[in-house]
């Protein structure tokens, strides 16, 4: 994989979280009955931001919970490599909840498919948004984000890295092309 | 001097030694000459060896009763085919051949197929129950050459000393499988560090040495009490020895001057204990395989001659048999169709073992121990010959064996030393050639 | 996204290396989050089909397994049959086979006879989980084991296990001093002298029950079959018990605490002192419990990823 660009660098990417922050709470109209779902791995880091400012804002600490889609994945009969399953804790009763599920990038729309079966399967949500930090188009399913750091049109032969503090060492959005160095 | 073939260049080998290239002649049964002469067919043998044919002592030919097993069709095809002329078929059929009438019924459809020689072996007691001896005399004359209840173990050392000291009367020997039977328990393999780690029934080495320090003392107890003692014949023959203890006593018995004579099996100088590791039943066999220290052992009591012979114990069974679990999978194998080269190669070529010795393991050893004379090759000899090519490698595939058994634990083994001819007084049994 | 290989079976633990294990146990400590989810149940096997074949009566392992399956979204069928059928000349073979013909993805298989799944994989080249062959193994089992011991005692790195009864006779033993030893522990297998085999690899062998739970950190206790008196390989079960039950009195000779476990079924009173077998130090009822788990994760990791 080669390097292309760099799309979003530390402060713009603080900037996108603050601002889906607002929307968030706009649209939630405040923080009532409002948590935050993040999705295995860099979702998980971004929902902790996003309860961070939440709680800045609003003077409210609301529930967090993490979640692997691992076993709701629809490609396990055919895929060569096995996933890992990691810890999925939603440590809240989640009937009743306005759930945000936070993910760093949207494509294919099949990882948001897949976690809101894996949600639904946890209980019932009064509603459930969709933020992402990067929604990079070509959809396969009929998926949409409620908040969008970013849209950024991508061609298939690219790949869009997210990167956070917490788990890459800083934070910044990359566009990388696949194939010859 | 006019023959039916003539055998240009051969290499000539029997168990006296190896004797350098010839023009074998043969005709009427016989050899006529040794150096050349006309032929009706004459077979180019330069690069190949002539050999006198192969005897089997223990084969199971499974008829009658069992013949979707082997036959004696199938079963002295697949001999012909691996070098032997000659072939002893073991009495543990359905119904048992422990009366006359079944030697010779068998004696007489060999005979019709005129492939291999069979040489009946009768049951030491009726119906191999091990109570009341057979008909020694009566099985004699109809052409029994061996008296034994392989299969079973004889477990009533009373029964064996009475059958032995009668079989002895008539001239027959004795064969036993010696394997004590409450030692051996439900042992499907040796016992020892692979059975208890693969959680299988083991049978331990000293099922098979204690059974035959019995048996030996038996035959001290009968040997001293006979009123005549025929010198140079075996009383008591120990089947298919498997073990390095069994080994050693068979050798001081034998330094000791008692009439006994004892076999190995192909499988138990090849194989051991650690084949069964991939848990496949096709290395289930009676007695089992041991272990490596046991395998040198052997080799090396069948050089110095403690073993008298190679025997195959020949085992088929159907595939679907085999296919069972290792529990209830029979023992035992085919191998008369792999014997020679089998050994040939891994003995001879890789061991660096007397090619002349291992010839007479094949030939005279067991010629021997049924009281028969030698075949040398030699103007006037019994034209009961084998052709073997001791260069040309195969590979072993036993889709294409004749016997009905089409599996092998040599399955892909590549060996050299096959049989290209063989004959049986003079007539060709096996066509190899070509 | 990460990913790994796994071995293809389950057979025994001979190809699987240590670290394949210990994602293993951490995949059975994420199906324990999903057993506890009001929908205990993940779409991640749809459209595989396994099959349970036990050729040997076994309700409760092949509950376990099925519930395991089920869990996953996997299809299951059963096949039970005995050895008495197979003795009537329907093969494992033939059996196996004519399964095969209706798509089965994996197979998990019980027999009375060791070797039989390592049959299986020769004829069938599809996913094999041994799920007890005789006396050789019973991988799930001491899976579920060690997952529970893990749960404990946290890692197993230099913990003395003690396994007291039937070793000779035991594939629970067999797989245990297979599996323990990779992940850390050390194995003492304790039994009376004719109940013992010559050598267990991962295991040191002991008759004398004190010298076996002294410093344990956890004890195992295995069911004793009653046939073992009819062979002759025991005097008697008032010997037995005399020589090897586990007691309270006797569990004091491990260090305190050390956790009692029980493949069941149990014998109450045989190998276990009843009392001591519904006390705290016992972790049977855990065992069940994850034996669940374990077994989604063992399907998950054969099923998953053959390509």
């Amino acid at each position: 994989m080669t390097f292309k660009s760099r799309i979003l660098n530390a402060d713009e990417v603080r900037r996108a979280l603050t601002r889906i922050a607002h929307e968030v709470i706009e649209k939630n109209k405040g923080t009532q009955r409002l948590c935050f779902v993040g999705i295995h791995t860099r979702g998980i880091s971004l929902a902790k931001r996003l309860v961070e400012l939440v709680e800045r804002f609003e003077g409210q600490r609301v529930p967090m919970g993490i979640l692997d889609i691992t076993l709701y994945r629809d490609d396990l009969t055919e895929i060569g490599l096995q996933p890992r399953v990691r810890e999925t804790r939603i440590p809240f009763d989640l009937n009743g909840k306005a759930v945000v599920l936070v993910d760093d990038v949207l494509y294919t729309g099949r990882t948001a498919r897949a976690a809101l079966d894996a949600l639904i399967d946890q209980g019932r949500p009064s509603r459930i948004y969709l933020a992402v930090l990067v929604d990079r188009g070509h959809r396969e399913l009929p998926i949409r984000a409620d908040f969008v750091g970013k849209n950024l049109p991508t061609s298939r032969s690219e790949v869009v890295k997210v990167k956070t503090l917490e788990d890459d060492g800083e934070d910044a959005v990359e566009l990388w092309e696949v194939g010859e160095t | 001097m006019k023959g039916e073939i003539l055998f240009k260049n051969a290499t000539l080998v029997d168990a006296r030694g190896e004797h350098g290239t010839a023009d074998v002649l043969v005709g009427e049964g016989r050899i006529l000459s040794l150096s050349g002469g006309e032929a009706q067919r004459v077979v180019e043998a330069k690069g190949r060896c002539l050999s006198p044919g192969f005897f089997d002592l223990h084969a199971h030919l499974r008829e009658p009763g069992q013949e979707v097993k082997e036959d004696l069709r199938s079963g002295l095809e697949a001999a012909a085919r691996g070098g032997y002329t000659d072939l002893v078929s073991m009495p543990n059929t359905t119904p048992v051949v422990d009366r006359a009438e079944a030697v010779r019924a068998l004696r007489e459809k060999a005979a019709q197929i005129d492939r291999a020689r069979l040489h009946p072996a009768a049951a030491l007691t009726q119906g191999q129950e091990g109570q009341v001896l057979c008909e020694a005399r009566l099985l004699r004359e109809a052409g029994a050459v061996l008296l034994t209840d392989d299969g079973r173990t004889n477990e009533d050392a009373g029964v064996l000393a009475l059958g032995l000291r009668y079989a002895a009367s008539w001239g027959l020997p004795v064969a036993v499988h010696a394997e004590d039977a409450g030692l051996r328990r439900g042992g499907v393999m040796h016992e020892g560090e692979v059975s208890w780690r693969l959680g299988l029934p083991g049978n331990p080495a000293y099922a098979e040495s204690a059974r035959i320090a019995r048996d030996l003392e038996v035959v001290r107890y009968v040997w001293e009490a006979l009123e005549t003692r025929p010198q140079g014949r075996s009383l008591l023959h120990f089947q298919h020895l498997s073990t390095r203890r069994g080994l050693e006593l068979v050798r001081q018995a034998k330094r000791e001057g008692l009439p006994i004579s004892a076999e190995v099996t192909p499988h138990h100088l090849t194989l051991t204990d650690a084949h069964l590791e991939g848990l496949d039943p096709l290395y289930k066999v009676a007695p089992p395989l041991r272990t490596w220290a046991d395998v040198e052992a052997l080799v090396e009591g069948l050089l110095e001659g403690s073993l008298d012979c190679v025997a195959t114990d020949h085992a088929p069974h159907t595939e679907d048999e085999k296919s069972l679990d290792l529990l209830r999978a029979p023992f035992g194998i085919p191998s008369l169709e792999v014997a020679w080269p089998l050994l040939y190669t891994e003995l001879v070529q890789k061991r660096g073992f007397p090619l002349s010795v291992l010839v007479a393991r094949f030939t005279d050893g067991p010629r021997r121990i049924l009281g028969l004379p030698p075949i040398h090759l030699e103007e006037g000899a019994e034209a009961s010959l084998v052709l073997w090519d001791p260069s040309q490698r195969r590979t072993v595939d036993p889709k294409g064996f004749a016997s009905k058994a089409r599996y092998s634990p040599w399955a892909g083994w590549g060996l050299s030393g096959w049989p290209l001819l063989t004959l049986v007084e003079g007539r060709v049994v096996f066509e190899g050639l070509g | 996204m990460s990913g790994a290989t796994f071995p293809k079976h389950l057979l025994d633990f001979q190809e699987w290396e240590r670290a394949q294990l210990e994602s293993l146990l951490e995949t059975a400590q994420m199906m324990q989050e999903v057993l506890a989810r009001p929908v205990k149940k993940v779409p991640a096997l749809t459209g595989f089909t396994v099959a349970t074949v036990f050729f040997e009566p076994s309700t409760r392992t092949r509950i376990s397994f099925e519930l395991a399956a089920r869990r996953m979204s996997a299809d299951v069928v059963s096949f039970t049959s005995s050895a008495s059928s197979t003795a009537k000349g329907e093969t494992y073979r033939d059996t196996l086979r004519t399964l095969d013909q209706m798509g089965i993805d994996a197979y998990i298989l019980r027999t009375d006879a060791a070797g039989v799944p390592h049959q299986a994989h020769r004829w069938l080249q599809k996913p094999v989980i041994n799920a007890g062959d005789g006396w050789r193994a019973h991988p799930t089992q001491a899976l579920l084991d060690a997952f529970t011991l893990r749960e404990k005692l946290g890692s197993l790195e230099g913990k003395k296990i003690a396994i007291v009864g039937d070793i000779l006779h035991s594939r629970v033993a067999r797989s245990n001093a297979e599996l323990l030893p990779r992940l850390g522990a050390q194995v003492v297998a304790c039994g009376p002298a004719t109940l013992l085999p010559g050598k267990l690899p991962g295991a040191s062998l002991t008759t004398k029950l004190r010298e076996a739970l002294e410093e344990a950190d956890a004890v195992m206790a295995l069911r004793l079959q009653k046939e073992r008196m009819d062979k002759g390989l025991l005097p008697s079960l008032p010997e037995y018990i005399a020589g090897y039950q586990i007691t309270e009195a006797r569990l004091a000779w491990a260090k305190p605490e050390a956790p009692l476990l029980h493949p069941g079924p149990m014998n109450r009173d045989v190998e276990i002192e009843g009392t001591l077998a519904d006390s705290p130090r016992s972790l049977v009822e855990r065992q069940v419990a994850n034996g669940q788990a374990v077994r989604m994760a063992v399907l998950y990791h054969v099923l998953v990823g053959k390509r």
